[in-house]
């Protein structure tokens, strides 16, 4: 007997979507600096071991480890939080210049409910910042917005050599609880 | 020692490795020991030559990766060394050619000139093997470890003379380089 599935909500489901188009998408690494809002994915990664995760001290090695990556032919997602965005900056310059496909997920803060000061600064200059180094900015507020955004967002960067950043809205992600 | 010298030594041992370098001199020193299209060349983005390295080494896993940088690129990279320890490839092997000098901006001491050793550093992270080299004999030795396969990642420093040598320039183009590294492993462009 065949058993039907329930259907996916993607309001909390969208990480176990998101996981299940990048495969699709034969990404086959995934590196990070962790995010609360990126937890369910990182653990989908981690158990998975046909994709070679790395963990990072700061955000700016995903960039060159992504490029590395192409060059050997092998698509890669990086994962980070809004903050880790300003460290990124000069690396971005290695898949611009290059015209190498590069795929970023941005968990946001300091845009909605934040109760923490200091991410603002970062919040409010993660799109401008990404924008002026030359990477195209997608935004995602509902989980169904993003499983689309992210798949289309895969066929722009390896199949269109674009460098993409979906930023996650505060307002999907909810309020931090601590 | 002489860098070019210790650089010839080690892309002439290559054995089909695939070699990425850091900017500035350490690219024109892999350049003036012959353009070739498994080179990557980087012109830019300091800090990112060994973990370039990293994912090549993970999207090709049966190829051995060679990476050629300075001091000051890996310096700006310390983190790296821990990422590239926990990531524990078998193929990469970085290779810092140690002037103690930031050569391309007016030979400004490095912290290397300053008594940090990049190799006790990568050591302390886990490395498989690190060593500090100061002499051509002991770079025909390097070359034959690197011959033999590795249980993880390996770094190895160079201490060479602080010189600015005639430059040996790579191609700028950077979609070029990156498209002619691809093919030589049977990637198509876009």
């Amino acid at each position: 007997m065949t058993q039907t599935l329930p259907a996916r909500d993607l309001a909390v489901d969208w990480p176990v979507a998101l996981y299940v188009t990048l495969k699709e998408a034969s990404v086959g690494l995934m590196a990070y600096v962790p995010d609360a809002g990126h937890s369910t994915l990182i653990n989908l990664f981690g158990a998975d071991k046909d994709v070679a995760t790395n963990v990072l001290t700061t955000e700016e090695e995903g960039i060159a480890i992504a490029a590395g990556a192409w060059l050997g032919g092998m698509r890669s997602v990086v994962l980070m939080q809004s903050s880790g965005v300003g460290n990124c900056i000069n690396m971005l310059s290695l898949p611009v210049q290059t015209r190498m496909p590069l795929l970023m997920l941005v968990t946001m803060r300091g845009e909605w409910d934040e109760f923490n000061p200091w991410q603002v600064p970062m919040g409010r200059a993660t799109q401008a910042a990404l924008e002026a180094i030359g990477v195209t900015v997608l935004r995602a507020e509902t989980g169904d917005d993003l499983v689309e955004t992210v798949a289309q967002a895969v066929t722009m960067a390896f199949d269109a050599d674009q460098q993409i950043a979906v930023l996650i809205g505060q307002r999907l992600l909810g309020k931090k609880k601590w | 020692m002489n860098r070019r010298d210790a650089v010839a030594k080690l892309l002439a041992a290559r054995d089909g490795a695939l070699v990425v370098t850091g900017l500035g001199s350490p690219s024109y020193d892999v350049h003036a020991a012959g353009d070739r299209d498994d080179n990557y060349y980087l012109w830019g983005a300091m800090g990112g030559a060994a973990l370039v390295g990293l994912g090549l080494a993970q999207a090709q896993p049966a190829k051995r990766i060679m990476v050629i940088t300075g001091d000051g690129e890996q310096l700006m990279a310390f983190g790296a060394l821990a990422t590239i320890s926990v990531a524990a490839p078998k193929n990469l092997d970085i290779i810092v050619l140690d002037n103690q000098h930031f050569g391309e901006t007016g030979m400004q001491t490095s912290h290397t000139g300053r008594g940090i050793d990049l190799h006790s550093i990568a050591a302390a992270c886990g490395f498989t093997q690190t060593a500090c080299l100061r002499d051509l004999a002991e770079v025909d030795a390097l070359c034959e470890t690197l011959r033999q396969a590795s249980t993880g990642p390996r770094l190895f420093v160079l201490k060479i003379t602080a010189e600015n040598l005639p430059r040996s320039l790579p191609p700028r183009d950077a979609t070029f380089v990156k498209t002619r590294f691809r093919a030589h492993l049977g990637l198509s462009p876009c």
